[in-house]
């Protein structure tokens, strides 16, 4: 079937922090840009992000690019690509001060600056003592980004396509990518948009999960298109839990609280941090935290009823601290939690929040993939950005605000790199003919299937597995078991059958798709963990519980044909400082 | 639990009906937007917008028992049975709880959305005081739900020609900013006997906003700005 046919120098497929700072940098250089984006583009989930962006401006005290990127470093368990880090940490200070120019509405210090705060992982003079580095606007730091990186493209006349959904990547014979097949939601309608450049932006996959911070819209899309276009998915084992999701309920809570002074305690009321990281205590890195707050439950020291979560208390910094820097964090516990958190502690648990591997890239963004013996071959036309992506900046464990930074540098360094190509002067090559069969015969599957069942059973299902068997603490006998659950319910997902058959804005349809989707990032990711025998960063394995640098300071590859995995090795070498060789990894 | 709840689907419905349904809840289901989500796994075509579920994307903003809200931060037990459900009123509706919201954008972006100021920016921040920055406060936390602008009758009566609150707040949003070089033109734009005076505080808006915000006390700095530059 012909499908009707758009035409753009860029597609960018998503609408948030990264999506929409890469569409900025594109249609200020004047390219023709279309942005596409399941939901309008401030309700992309950049806006959830709370504490903040993590930059060395220094403005609290002395503060160093270089102890950023040694912060980061220690922070991946070394799994991190140091050209990539470096580039990073260098860039920070400028990318934040730009979207100050913006317009974004930080929060202030006495003399006008900025205001930063601290967070886990970070630290001045590698790794001696915390420091404030995190630029924030209170704890909605996400959502003043997202708002004003949209009126930023609102002004830059930034073509949005909202509530459309991209299907399937279009790829040439020779393995250019073209675009993609895209879904208008209110009209069912079906088209190819076709572009010289096709920018992924499309977030997280917290979904694949029962218990997440993530909303709903966090399905994994782009990591299914790139798998069913037969480009790899690196290192999807690392997962992080945060350590403060309300408990029962998955919102979270920033690592803000910590920041500004909050601690955690055990049922004895002990702030048993101080026991598992001496120097940093409540802001080591986030899986050491995690893991501490599991150690403590699994231990028999957890609070409530059920003994099943710790308590965050913040009730010490006062209701002044607590209603200007943390207001929406009371707001959150009052409604989530029952709790005022200027009266009682928060109830928490660690609560998967963030993907750290995804889409292989370089740090122009190009999609990378082994081929003709070059591991990081570049996939011509194809580009990804931000957390769909894995430059690695964020290796094994990322450090809290450093989710931002990568959306604003990474998305702006695509789009320079892109407008660097000047596609304008380009033509549009001739598609293939069938360029929109992927994504046709997947509708058709969904529309046509019957007797199967519905998309929420089956996807209850395989996050239920995922939790039970893809968790903090993992082993062998858990993750085969788990990897065998997914692969069983992945053939029951390709027999969901529609309980809905309208065109018109058929939400049915669209969690459908994105069934296949989350089944594409549920089996990369417990698959490449089951392969993974080492415990780094986010990744603890309780039959290995040792890193491994001789065998295992590699990314993970994983490909979706024959569910094969492959590695690549990890780049230890930054762009323009000496490197930082991996050592012991204590906080 | 019972509900009733708007349906209306232009491929199959001459016109919008209510439906009745009833629901076993889990004890952990909590908000309204978790009992939707478990009514949408029994009944697949029921329609609506959701995503962030903690309040801040501002997709789930619908009728709740006659009063705009979020789905996902009002407490099931708080909502006397059955719970009646309808889209935001006044505008058009696409299917179900989803209703077109371009009339709604088309007045946001009207305001001109963004920091106006072209002095070439310094190579770090431009400085601003805490005092400054505390006049954003209450306005640039605006989540863009409609819940004011749909609760408002000025609106209803002249979407095409009233900004409405919520656009109205984010225009004194950046009024209010020292960074901004625009207040002029801005306040030249708003002075019309529509655009900004088709409010008459009636104060719908800051009863149902879900974040606690209220655009009427910006509409009447507004005013006051415009008359202040008369005298």
């Amino acid at each position: 079937m012909a499908l009707p046919v758009r035409r753009f120098d860029v597609i960018v497929v998503g609408a948030g922090g990264s999506g929409m700072r890469a569409s900025l940098q594109l249609a200020e250089a004047g390219l023709s840009v279309a942005v596409l984006s399941k939901v309008f583009p401030t309700r992309s989930h950049t806006v959830a992000a709370q504490g903040g962006i993590g930059a060395s401006l220094g403005n609290m005290s002395e503060d160093s690019w270089l102890w950023h990127m040694y912060d980061t470093i220690k922070g991946s368990d070394w799994l991190g690509d140091q050209d990539a880090i470096e580039f990073m940490c260098r860039m920070a200070p400028k990318v934040v001060y730009e979207l100050e120019h913006f317009g974004m509405p930080f929060d202030r210090n006495p003399d006008g600056t900025i205001y930063q705060r601290p967070f886990g992982g970070h630290s001045a003079n590698f790794g001696e003592k915390p420091v404030q580095r995190a630029c924030a606007a209170a704890d909605r730091t996400g959502h003043a980004m997202l708002h004003t990186l949209y009126q930023r493209n609102v002004r830059a006349r930034t073509q949005f396509f909202v509530e459309w959904m991209a299907l399937d990547l279009v790829r040439a014979a020779d393995g250019e990518v073209l675009g993609v097949v895209a879904y208008e939601m209110e009209t069912g309608e079906v088209m190819v948009l076709q572009a010289k450049a096709t920018v992924f932006a499309t977030g997280g996959a917290g979904r694949i999960f029962a218990a997440s911070t993530n909303a709903f819209i966090n399905t994994g899309d782009g990591l299914g298109m790139a798998a069913r276009a037969g480009i790899p998915l690196e290192d999807m084992e690392f997962w992080q839990f945060h350590p403060t999701g309300v408990a029962g309920a998955g919102v979270l809570i920033t690592e803000g609280v910590r920041g500004e002074g909050g601690i955690l305690l055990n049922c004895n009321g002990e702030r048993f941090m101080e026991r598992y990281a001496p120097n940093l205590k409540d802001l080591a890195s986030r899986d050491v935290v995690s893991r501490s707050m599991d150690q403590e439950i699994k231990e028999g020291r957890g609070c409530g009823r059920n003994k099943d979560h710790v308590l965050l208390k913040l009730d010490h910094l006062g209701p002044e601290v607590i209603n200007k820097r943390l207001p929406s964090i009371r707001e959150i516990a009052i409604k989530f939690a029952n709790v005022d958190p200027i009266r009682e502690p928060i109830p928490v648990v660690p609560t998967i929040h963030y993907m750290m591997g995804g889409i292989p890239t370089n740090i122009h963004g190009q999609v990378v993939a082994p081929s003709g013996g070059d591991p990081n071959a570049v996939v011509p036309g194809f580009y990804a950005v931000g957390e769909c992506s894995c430059v690695s900046v964020h290796g094994a464990n990322r450090l809290g605000t450093n989710s931002l930074v990568d959306l604003l540098v990474f998305g702006r360094s695509a789009g320079d790199f892109i407008v660097a190509q000047h596609l304008d002067r380009a033509a549009h090559r001739e598609l293939p003919k069938d360029a929109g069969d992927l994504a046709l015969s997947r509708l058709a599957r969904i529309d046509t299937n019957a007797g199967g069942e519905g998309t929420a059973a089956i996807a209850r299902d395989l996050r239920d597995a995922m939790q039970a068997h893809c968790g903090v603490f993992r082993n062998h006998e858990l993750l085969s078991e788990g990897v065998r659950k997914v692969l069983e319910i992945e053939q029951r997902a390709q027999k969901v059958t529609l309980g809905d058959r309208s065109r018109t804005f058929n939400t049915a349809r669209v969690e459908a798709l994105e069934l296949d989707n989350l089944v594409e990032t549920a089996k990369a990711t417990i698959v490449s963990a089951a392969a993974r025998r080492e415990s780094r960063g986010a990744q603890a394995r309780s039959d290995f519980p040792e890193r491994d640098d001789r065998e295992w300071l590699k990314h993970t590859l994983w490909y979706r044909e024959g569910n094969r995995l492959d590695y690549k090795p990890v780049n230890l070498k930054p762009l323009s400082v000496e490197a930082f060789p991996p050592k012991a990894r204590t906080y | 639990m019972k509900f009733r709840i708007y349906r209306y689907d232009p491929e199959k419905d001459g016109a919008p009906r209510l439906q009745e349904y009833d629901v076993a809840l889990a004890d952990t289901d909590r908000m309204l937007l978790d009992a939707l989500v478990r009514l949408k796994a029994v009944d697949e075509t029921l329609s609506f917008r959701r995503s962030c579920r903690e309040g801040v994307c501002g997709s789930d903003a619908m009728n709740i028992n006659g009063k705009n809200g979020l789905a996902c931060t009002t407490n099931l037990r708080e909502l006397r049975e059955p719970v009646e459900l309808r889209p935001l009123p006044g505008l058009p509706v696409v299917r179900d709880l989803i209703v077109d919201m371009s009339q709604f954008f088309k007045q946001y972006h009207s305001i001109r959305p963004y920091l106006v100021n072209d002095t070439p920016p310094p190579e770090k921040e431009r400085l601003q005081s805490p005092e400054d920055r505390e006049e954003l406060d209450g306005l640039y936390e605006c989540i863009l739900c409609a819940c004011c602008s749909t609760a408002c009758p000025s609106f209803w009566w002249n979407p095409d020609k009233f900004v409405g609150p919520a656009g109205l707040l984010q225009a004194y949003r950046f009024v209010a900013d020292s960074r901004d070089q625009a207040i002029n033109g801005r306040l030249d734009d708003l002075e019309d006997p529509y655009r900004l005076f088709r409010c008459y505080s009636i104060m719908n808006c800051a009863d149902v906003c879900p974040k606690g915000l209220n655009p009427n006390k910006a509409i009447a700095k507004i005013k006051d700005l415009l008359v202040k530059r008369a005298v």
